[in-house]
């Protein structure tokens, strides 16, 4: 795999990019916003307000961190290609793969860094280590996110269009083993629709991540998963990493700029 | 770079590079892999949370309160369901049910989901105490909406008679159920409850007036409704006369 100087460079320029576009003065907003919502909490609650305030700052930080970078990668990528930066940054001695796979770095690193300052303000109201858990969750899920993000910019060229691939996706992830579960009741139509329904979601849920799984606010409260627990939900983000990774430099690969 | 449904011509399958086919091969194989290895099952009756208190639940439906109320109970009725469980929902905690159907009652007051829920499924399940609470969550909710509530706790005394065989709670209910109820669409059987409960009928002869009635009124319209409440009256016949020792129809 090409992963010598012009990826390494091309990921230098993405967190360049990041660096002095509006992202990092959004992800303070952010923070900002997650510490206003504590506040608040802590003037409201009547029991619990250390554990309400943290559950909910994470799980507000989340989503944060999900939106936030799914909306930066696709941006870049369509203003790039857009403005014909994409044709001249290929017309260099720089390969396709290499490209992608440079921008794919770049955005990962992002959203490390950005799970990484997402954590900060939630050292008020949790361990550190249930916390390093929670944010190394965070980081793999938004590396998941970057990878959905780049390929969706760049097969389909549209913000909107990536815009709504990319939160589908998010969306239907997070709620699969919750459509799964209702779909194997008891209750379930057993006729052959019922069935067909049953198929289909499951076979849907073999082309999705487990993002219901981690990262987790109750991770914050009640202790991180166990390292063994933690470690296969993080190797099942990575296979499905590579998927979308592998996928994206197949489509790219193969487009007719 | 194209944009989205418009005609592009892509290049050639060969100029695809080897090891990305190799990878994406791969990387496929390794998630169908993984994720039927994980796959979720309905999940067990002691993952039932503490429920929540209505105003969490309404913040939590952001204005959308008819919609979250049914998917909460679609949700909540997958615990303790599992296609390869015996006696469906007789491990749950009865408590933390009530406060989840509770609660999903008060997010969407007009929903009838929640008692018939409660009435139909999680009242019918063979445990005598898990019944009898039930039953008097049914009545304590009736009152708040007798008329259009009432068909729960008309279903709550046939239980009480037949299955819980406590013929003065069942004529209780009934006896509430009269007194409260002042729609006149509500049908003569359930305005003279307690006579229909003392009536010499058995649980399969009453169940059926009690569906006929219901169609009668238009108070089924949903055929699924209507198919879940049929099924139940084809279990019911098929156990009745399997204690009686006659082989099924």
């Amino acid at each position: 795999m090409p992963m010598n100087r012009p990826t390494s460079t091309v990921a230098r320029y993405v967190l360049i990019e990041a660096r002095r576009s509006a992202l990092p003065w959004l992800a303070a907003a952010c923070v900002l916003a997650a510490l206003g919502l504590a506040g608040f909490l802590s003037q409201v609650a009547i029991t619990e307000s250390a554990a309400l305030q943290a559950s909910a700052c994470a799980a507000l930080l989340r989503a944060c961190a999900v939106f936030l970078l799914a909306m930066h990668v696709i941006a870049s990528v369509v203003r790039e290609a857009n403005d014909k930066g994409l044709e001249l940054a290929l017309a260099l001695p720089l390969s396709r793969p290499a490209w992608y796979l440079g921008k794919l770095l770049g955005f990962v690193a992002t959203g490390a860094l950005m799970s990484l300052l997402f954590a900060l303000p939630l050292l008020a109201w949790s361990r550190p280590a249930d916390l390093a858990a929670w944010s190394l969750a965070l980081a793999a899920e938004s590396a998941v996110i970057a990878a959905a993000a780049l390929f969706f910019a760049t097969a389909l060229g549209q913000t909107v269009a990536a815009i709504a691939a990319v939160l589908g996706l998010y969306v239907l992830a997070r709620s699969m083993a919750a459509i799964q579960a209702i779909a194997g009741g008891a209750l379930a139509d057993e006729g052959a629709a019922g069935q067909a329904a049953r198929w289909l979601v499951d076979g849907l849920a073999l082309l999705l991540p487990k993002l219901d799984a981690m990262p987790r606010a109750d991770w914050l409260l009640y202790g991180a998963a166990s390292g063994a627990e933690l470690a296969k939900a993080l190797a099942g983000l990575a296979v499905y990493f590579v998927l979308l990774t592998a996928a994206g430099l197949f489509d790219f690969s193969r487009r007719n700029l | 770079m194209n944009g989205l449904f418009s005609a592009r011509d892509q290049r050639a399958l060969s100029a695809v590079p080897a090891w990305i086919l190799w990878l994406l091969a791969a990387a496929m194989a390794a998630q169908i892999g993984w994720q039927s290895a994980g796959r979720s099952r309905a999940p067990e009756a002691s993952d039932l949370p503490p429920a929540p208190t209505a105003a969490v639940l309404q913040l939590a439906g952001l204005g959308e309160n008819a919609a979250l109320a049914r998917l909460a109970i679609v949700w909540l009725l997958a615990f303790d369901s599992r296609g390869d469980n015996a006696i469906p929902y007789q491990r749950l905690d009865y408590g933390r049910l009530i406060g989840w159907l509770g609660a999903i009652l008060a997010t969407d007051p007009r929903s009838g989901y929640p008692l018939f829920a409660a009435s139909r499924i999680y009242a019918d399940v063979g445990d005598p105490a898990r019944m009898r609470r039930m039953l008097e969550f049914i009545d304590q909710a009736f009152a708040a909406d007798p008329n259009r509530r009432w068909p729960a706790l008309a279903q709550a005394a046939l239980l009480a008679k037949h299955r819980l065989h406590d013929l003065p709670l069942a004529r209780r209910y009934a006896a509430t159920l009269e007194k409260l109820t002042t729609d006149p669409t509500v049908p003569s059987w359930a305005r003279q409850m307690e006579i229909f409960i003392l009536d010499d009928m058995n649980e399969l002869q009453a169940a059926k007036v009690m569906l006929g009635g219901l169609l009668a009124t238009g108070r089924i319209q949903d055929p699924d409704e209507l198919r879940f409440l049929q099924g139940r009256l084809a279990d019911l016949e098929r156990r009745l006369q399997h204690s009686q020792g006659k082989p099924p129809r």
